[in-house]
C-alpha cells in the first residue's frame, strides 16, 4: 500500500490542461454569458437590429430625409416610392409620382412616372438640424439631390408629411420612452425589492402589500386617469417624462417581486453565509456578493420589459392619452391609421405598426437569449 | 486543565410556528433544546444525528449564523478571557468572527461562482483589513498550497474545478484568517467516495499542523468514528449521548446510538446488517413524544420511559447518556 | 438461489453519448452485463461513471442531446428477446414495457409524485393503464401494496398527497408504485441516498423482503459500497462510462481484481478501520467528462499502471470465469479495437 501523500493528491492528475480549458477556467461570468448568448443566432441578429434602431434614436434627423412636420396639402396620401440604386451605373433615383384628380370621386390618384426620375444621393446636404443639440449639421443619410424636390420613401399622410421621416422621429420617442421607463422601473424594483427581500419583516410586508395593490388595479384605467390628470398646457417634453414615470410606477412591481425572490433565495446561499461569517458588512454582502449574482437576470428581465413599455406607450398615444401631436411617437403615427377609410385608401399608414412589431420582437428575442445565457453555470 | 475553547451551556433554539394571515404563533419547533457540551482546544468533537435532530442548528448557533433563543456559548479568546458569544450584537461579534470559521457541505453552493479563487479565498482577508493586493495574493497562494492546490489556479473561477477541489478551496477560505475553531458541516457527505478519503486526510493533517479545533457535524458514523476524538449524538433537538469516540463505538450507552450504528451498511457481504433495524420514524420536534423522546421506537423501553424524561447522566467518567438504564444496558456492538 | 440459464436482461457493448456545445461526452462507453431473473445486480460507481445513464438507456429515457450510439439491450419478455436499443422510445411496445415489465424507483420520491393528485390515485392510474382492472380492484390492490411496503393505516394513506408523507413513507409509496404492475425487473436508482440511515436500513430490508416475495430481479444503482454489499448478489463496478470489473458480491469485496475496486474498498472509512489515521486514498481527481484520458480511463490514478499499455489502449472486458470479468491489462492483454 502506498503511503498517502495528502498535499499532492489533487495536483497529480491535472497536469495537462489544454489551452481551451484554461480559457474557460479563467473566463468571468460575463464572458460565459456572452459565449452562450452568441450561440443564439436569432438573438444575435435581433441585437444587431436593436443597435440600428438605437442609432436612429441617437440622431433621427440624420436618417430622416426631410422635416417631419412639413405639410403640403397637395402631396397628401402619396404611396410608397421605391428607391432604385442603378441607372446604368451607380446613380440612385426615385421615380416621381404624378397626381391626377379623379373627376368623379374628386380624389387624388397617384401614379409613378418612370420617365421622370428624382435623383437622390447618400450623405447629401439638406434640412439643417442640430446634432445632440450641440452642433449644427445638415448631412442626411439620403436625400433628393435637388433640395427643392421631396421624396416619400414610405409615402405621405393626410397632411402630406413624409412618413419615413416621421417614423425616424417616432422611433426616437418610443424607444426612449421604453428605455427610460424600464430604467426607472429597474431602479424602483431593485431598491424596493431589495429592501423587501433583504430586511424582511414589517417592511417586507408593507412593500408586498403595495405591490399586490398596484398589480391588482387594472392598468389601462390607471393610465387613463393619470394621463388625463396631466395639465393640457405641458410641453411635449414634459408630457413625455410624465408618461415614462407613469409607466414605470406600475411597471416596477414585477421586477420588485423578482428581486425580492432572488434576495430571499440568495440570503440562504452558503457563499453569502460564508461572507457573513468572514465578517463582511451588510452593504458589502449586498453589493459584492448578492447583486452581481442576479445582475444578468435583471438585465434579461429588463430587456423583456422594454417591449411591454413600448407597447404601453404606443397604446396610450394611439388612444390619444399619451404623447400628443405635434410630438411624434409610433402611437401618434398609428393614430393616423385609426379609421377604415384611410386604411383602405392609404394602407402604408400601417407601416409604423410593422415597426412596432419588429422592435418588440427583437427585444423579446434578445431578452430570451439573455435569459437563457444569464445562468452559464446551469446545464 | 485550561478552560475549553468553546463551552456550550443550555443552548436552545426555538422556531415559532406561525399560522394564518396575521402570523399568530401557535407553537414552537424545539430545534435545539437544552444542549450543553464543550470542545477542548485541538480536539475534534463530532455532532451526529439524523436530519432534523438539530445538529446543524446547534452548529449555526455557535457560529452565530442564527441567534440562539437561550443559553450560553462561552468562548475562550486567544488572550485567555472567557466571553459569551450568544447575546452579542453583530458589532461585538466582529472581532471573533475571524477566529471561528466554517466549512460547508455543498462544494458547489459554498463558493461565489462570480469570483475567482483569489477573490473567494481572499475575501475574508480583505474584510479583515488586509488591503494590500500583493500581500493578499501571497497569502492566498500559501493557502492553496496548504490544501494541495496549485497557486497558479488563483485566477480561475470555481466552475473550472471538481467537487473535491472546490471543497479544498472552501477549506482554504475557512483557514484564511487563521481561525482557532472550525465548524465543518458535513464536509465530505457530498463528495465521491474516492475523494472523501482525500478530504478527510487533509482535515486530519491540517489539524495536526495548525493545531485546529474542529466541531464536525455529520450523519455518517463511519466518517465520524474516523475523524473525531469525542462524539455527541443528538435526537430530536436533544443530546442523547456524549463520550469519547472509542467508548461510544465499543459500548454505546443509549439505545438510539446503538441503533444508529447498526443501521450503517457494512461494506462486507459476509456481515449481515439485517438485525436490529429501528422501527418507526423520527418524531417531529414540534410535537415530541412524552417522557424519553426515543421510547416509541426503543425495543428496550419500559413503562417508566413513557412517563419520565431521563436526564443526561455521567455513566462512566466522560461518558454521558440520556437513558434511565444507561448504566445497566449492554449494547456492545457486533 | 437458482439461476436461470437465460438472462432477463442482457446488455452488450452499450454506448451512450451526449452531444453538447463544448464537445461530445461519452457517458456510457461499452458497457456489458447480464441480469438473471430473481437476482439483485448492484451497479456501483462514482459520479460521472455512467451508472444512471445506463439505466435510463435500458428504459429508453435518454433525452436529447443524449443518444444511444451503439450496443444491444436484450430484454426477454415471456421468453422472447427484444432489443430495447432498437425500439423507439415512444412506441407502444416501450410504453407497455415501462412500468409493467420494468419499473423504476427514482432517487427523489418527492419529484416523482405529482403534488396535485393523491398518491393512491397515481398508483391506481398506473395499474389501470397496464392491466384490465376496474377502479375498485385497482384500489384494493393499491391498499394491499401499501400494506406490503409497510405503510401503516394503508386505507387512509392511499388518499394522502405526497407532500403529506414523510421522506421514508414517500419512498415506500414509490416502491409500492413501482411494484404495482408486478414487474419482473425493478431498477432502483440510488433509492436511499436522500434519506437518513435508520430509514435507509428499513427501506433496504423492505426491498430485500419484497424481492423474495415478488420474485423480481433488481438492478440497484448506488455509490455506497456498504449498501451494495448488503443488497446485491452480483456487482458491476463502473468508472467513467466503462465497466472495470464485475462478479459475485463476495468476490468483488473479498477478491477484487481491478486496481480501482481495490483502491475504492481501501479508501472508505468503516466502523472497523483504524481511527484518526490517514486513509489510503486514490490519488488525483475524477477527470472532467470532456477530458477523458486516452487508454484505460483509470490509468492516471492507477497505482499498478503498466506504461505503454494502459495509457495507450483501452483494455477489453475480459471474462475470467462464467460470471466474472475484469477490464485491466494486469489480467489480460486483450484491448478494445482502436
Amino acid at each position: 500500500m502506498r503511503a498517502p501523500s495528502i498535499a499532492s493528491d489533487a495536483t497529480v492528475s491535472d497536469v495537462q490542461v489544454t489551452a481551451a480549458e484554461e480559457r474557460i477556467a479563467v473566463a468571468s461570468n460575463w464572458q460565459l454569458v456572452w459565449w452562450r448568448f452568441r450561440k443564439h443566432h436569432l438573438a444575435l441578429f435581433s441585437a444587431g437590429l436593436l443597435i440600428c434602431l438605437y442609432c436612429v434614436v441617437i440622431c433621427p434627423a440624420f436618417f430622416a430625409t426631410q422635416d417631419p412636420q412639413r405639410t403640403d396639402a397637395r402631396q397628401a396620401f402619396i404611396p410608397v416610392q421605391t428607391l432604385h440604386l442603378f441607372d446604368g451605373g451607380w446613380n440612385p433615383w426615385i421615380p416621381a409620382t404624378v397626381g391626377k384628380r379623379n373627376p368623379v370621386t374628386l380624389r387624388m390618384e397617384w401614379t409613378t412616372d418612370p420617365q421622370r426620375k428624382i435623383r437622390v444621393s447618400f450623405f447629401t446636404r439638406g434640412e439643417p438640424y442640430r446634432l445632440f443639440g450641440l452642433f449644427d449639421a445638415n448631412i442626411h443619410l439620403l436625400g433628393a439631390t435637388d433640395p427643392t424636390q421631396r421624396i416619400f420613401l414610405l409615402g405621405s399622410d393626410r397632411l402630406g408629411r413624409d412618413q419615413w421621416s416621421r417614423i425616424m422621429y417616432g422611433t426616437q420617442t418610443s424607444m426612449t420612452v421604453g428605455l427610460v421607463a424600464v430604467t426607472l422601473s429597474v431602479i424602483f424594483g431593485v431598491v424596493l425589492g431589495g429592501i423587501s427581500g433583504y430586511f424582511g419583516g414589517f417592511i417586507d410586508l408593507v412593500i408586498q402589500r403595495l405591490i399586490e395593490l398596484l398589480q391588482s388595479v387594472p392598468t389601462i384605467p390607471i393610465w387613463l386617469a393619470l394621463s388625463a390628470a396631466l395639465p393640457r398646457d405641458w410641453t411635449p417634453i414634459q408630457v413625455f417624462f410624465a408618461i415614462t414615470v407613469i409607466l414605470s410606477l406600475v411597471g416596477w412591481t414585477t421586477l420588485g417581486r423578482e428581486v425580492r425572490g432572488r434576495f430571499l433565495a440568495l440570503r440562504e446561499e452558503d457563499f453569502v453565509l460564508a461572507a457573513r461569517l468572514a465578517g463582511a458588512r451588510r452593504m458589502r454582502i449586498i453589493l459584492r456578493h448578492m447583486v452581481p449574482t442576479f445582475l444578468s437576470h435583471i438585465i434579461a428581465t429588463s430587456s423583456l420589459a422594454i417591449p411591454v413599455m413600448i407597447i404601453n406607450e404606443t397604446s396610450l398615444s394611439f388612444l390619444g392619452l399619451g404623447i400628443r401631436p405635434p410630438a411624434i411617437s409610433w402611437g401618434v403615427l398609428l393614430q393616423e391609421a385609426q379609421n377604415i377609410q384611410t386604411l383602405a385608401l392609404a394602407p402604408w399608414l400601417l407601416i409604423p405598426g410593422l415597426v412596432v412589431i419588429v422592435a418588440v420582437l427583437a427585444f423579446n428575442l434578445v431578452g430570451d437569449g439573455l435569459r437563457d445565457a444569464s445562468d452559464p453555470y446551469s446545464h | 486543565m485550561t478552560a475549553p475553547l468553546i463551552d456550550v451551556r443550555g443552548l436552545r433554539k426555538f422556531f415559532p410556528i406561525a399560522k394564518g394571515m396575521l402570523g399568530r404563533i401557535t407553537g414552537h419547533v424545539r430545534a435545539v433544546d437544552d444542549v450543553s457540551f464543550s470542545v477542548q482546544e485541538g480536539e475534534t468533537l463530532g455532532l451526529v444525528g439524523e436530519s432534523g435532530c438539530g445538529k446543524t442548528t446547534t452548529a449555526r448557533c455557535i457560529l452565530r449564523a442564527i441567534d440562539p433563543t437561550d443559553g450560553q456559548v462561552l468562548y475562550r479568546t486567544s488572550g485567555g478571557k472567557i466571553v459569551d458569544l450568544a447575546p452579542m450584537s453583530p458589532a461585538e461579534l466582529a472581532p471573533f468572527r475571524k477566529e471561528i470559521q466554517m466549512i460547508f457541505q455543498d462544494p458547489f453552493g459554498s463558493l461565489n461562482p462570480r469570483m475567482t479563487l483569489f477573490d473567494n479565498v481572499g475575501e475574508p482577508l480583505l474584510v479583515n483589513g488586509m488591503r494590500n493586493r500583493r500581500e493578499r495574493m501571497d497569502r492566498v497562494a500559501e493557502l492553496l498550497r496548504l490544501v494541495g492546490l496549485r497557486p497558479e489556479f488563483m485566477h480561475r473561477f470555481p466552475h473550472a474545478f471538481s467537487g473535491g477541489q472546490r471543497q479544498r478551496i472552501g477549506i482554504a477560505r475557512a483557514l484564511a484568517t487563521s481561525p482557532r475553531l472550525v465548524v465543518a458541516d458535513e464536509p465530505v457527505s457530498a463528495l465521491d467516495v474516492s475523494v472523501q478519503a482525500q478530504v478527510l486526510n487533509l482535515l486530519l493533517e491540517l489539524q495536526a499542523r495548525l493545531r485546529l479545533t474542529f466541531l464536525f457535524v455529520a450523519h455518517d458514523l463511519s466518517v465520524v468514528r474516523h475523524i473525531c476524538d469525542r462524539v455527541a449524538v443528538m435526537y430530536v433537538g436533544r443530546l442523547v449521548e456524549l463520550a469519547p469516540t472509542d467508548a461510544v463505538f465499543s459500548r454505546p450507552r443509549h439505545p438510539y446510538t446503538a441503533a444508529l450504528m447498526r443501521a450503517v451498511p457494512v461494506p462486507d457481504p459476509r456481515v449481515s446488517g439485517a438485525d436490529g433495524i429501528l422501527k418507526g420514524e423520527v418524531p417531529s420536534p414540534a410535537s415530541p413524544p412524552s417522557g424519553c423522546y426515543f421510547h416509541p421506537r426503543c425495543t428496550l423501553a419500559q413503562e417508566r420511559c413513557q412517563r419520565e424524561a431521563p436526564a443526561l447522566q455521567e455513566v462512566t467518567p466522560g461518558h454521558f447518556a440520556r437513558c434511565h438504564f444507561a448504566a445497566e444496558l449492554d449494547l456492545a456492538m457486533r | 438461489m437458482t439461476i436461470d440459464a437465460e438472462p432477463l436482461l442482457r446488455v452488450r457493448d452499450l454506448r451512450v453519448s451526449f452531444q453538447l456545445d463544448e464537445g461530445t461526452v461519452r457517458a456510457v462507453d461499452g458497457v456489458s452485463f447480464d441480469v438473471f431473473p430473481r437476482q439483485v445486480v448492484g451497479i456501483v460507481g462514482e459520479s460521472g461513471c455512467g451508472k444512471s445513464v445506463t439505466m435510463r438507456a435500458v428504459l429508453q429515457l435518454i433525452d436529447p442531446p443524449g443518444r444511444i450510439t451503439g450496443g444491444e439491450i436484450t430484454y426477454r419478455q415471456n421468453g422472447r428477446p427484444i432489443d430495447l436499443a432498437r425500439v423507439s422510445p415512444r412506441s407502444r411496445q416501450m410504453r407497455d414495457l415501462r412500468g409493467a415489465e420494468v419499473a423504476l424507483i427514482p432517487q427523489e420520491p418527492m419529484a416523482a409524485f405529482s403534488p396535485v393528485h393523491t398518491v393512491g390515485a397515481q398508483i391506481i392510474e398506473a395499474i389501470m393503464l397496464h392491466e384490465r382492472l376496474g377502479r375498485g380492484e385497482a384500489r384494493a390492490r393499491t391498499v394491499e401494496l401499501f400494506r406490503d411496503v409497510g405503510i401503516s393505516m394503508a386505507e387512509q394513506r392511499v388518499d394522502a398527497y405526497s407532500w403529506q408523507l414523510s421522506g421514508g413513507l414517500r419512498q415506500r409509496a414509490m416502491i409500492a408504485m413501482a411494484l404495482s404492475c408486478r414487474p419482473r425487473l425493478l431498477i432502483a436508482d440510488e433509492p436511499t441516498t436522500a434519506i437518513d440511515v435508520t430509514t435507509q436500513a428499513q427501506i433496504l430490508a423492505l426491498l430485500r423482503e419484497l424481492q423474495q416475495k415478488y420474485d423480481t430481479a433488481i438492478i440497484f444503482i448506488t455509490h455506497d459500497l456498504g449498501v451494495i454489499a448488503q443488497m446485491a448478489n452480483y456487482v458491476v463496478v463502473m468508472y467513467l462510462g466503462r465497466v472495470m470489473e464485475e462478479g459475485p458480491v463476495d468476490e468483488i469485496f473479498h477478491a477484487p481484481k481491478h486496481p480501482y475496486t481495490r483502491a475504492l474498498l481501501r479508501s472508505i472509512p468503516s466502523l472497523q478501520t483504524e481511527t484518526r489515521a490517514a486513509l489510503p486514498v486514490i490519488a488525483g481527481t475524477l477527470p472532467h467528462p470532456f477530458n477523458r484520458p486516452p487508454g484505460c480511463p483509470f490509468h492516471p490514478r492507477c497505482e499498478d499502471i503498466r506504461r505503454g499499455y494502459c495509457d495507450v489502449a483501452v483494455p477489453a472486458l475480459h471474462a475470467l470465469g462464467p460470471r466474472r470479468a475484469v477490464s485491466c491489462f494486469l489480467h489480460s492483454d486483450a484491448a478494445e479495437p482502436a
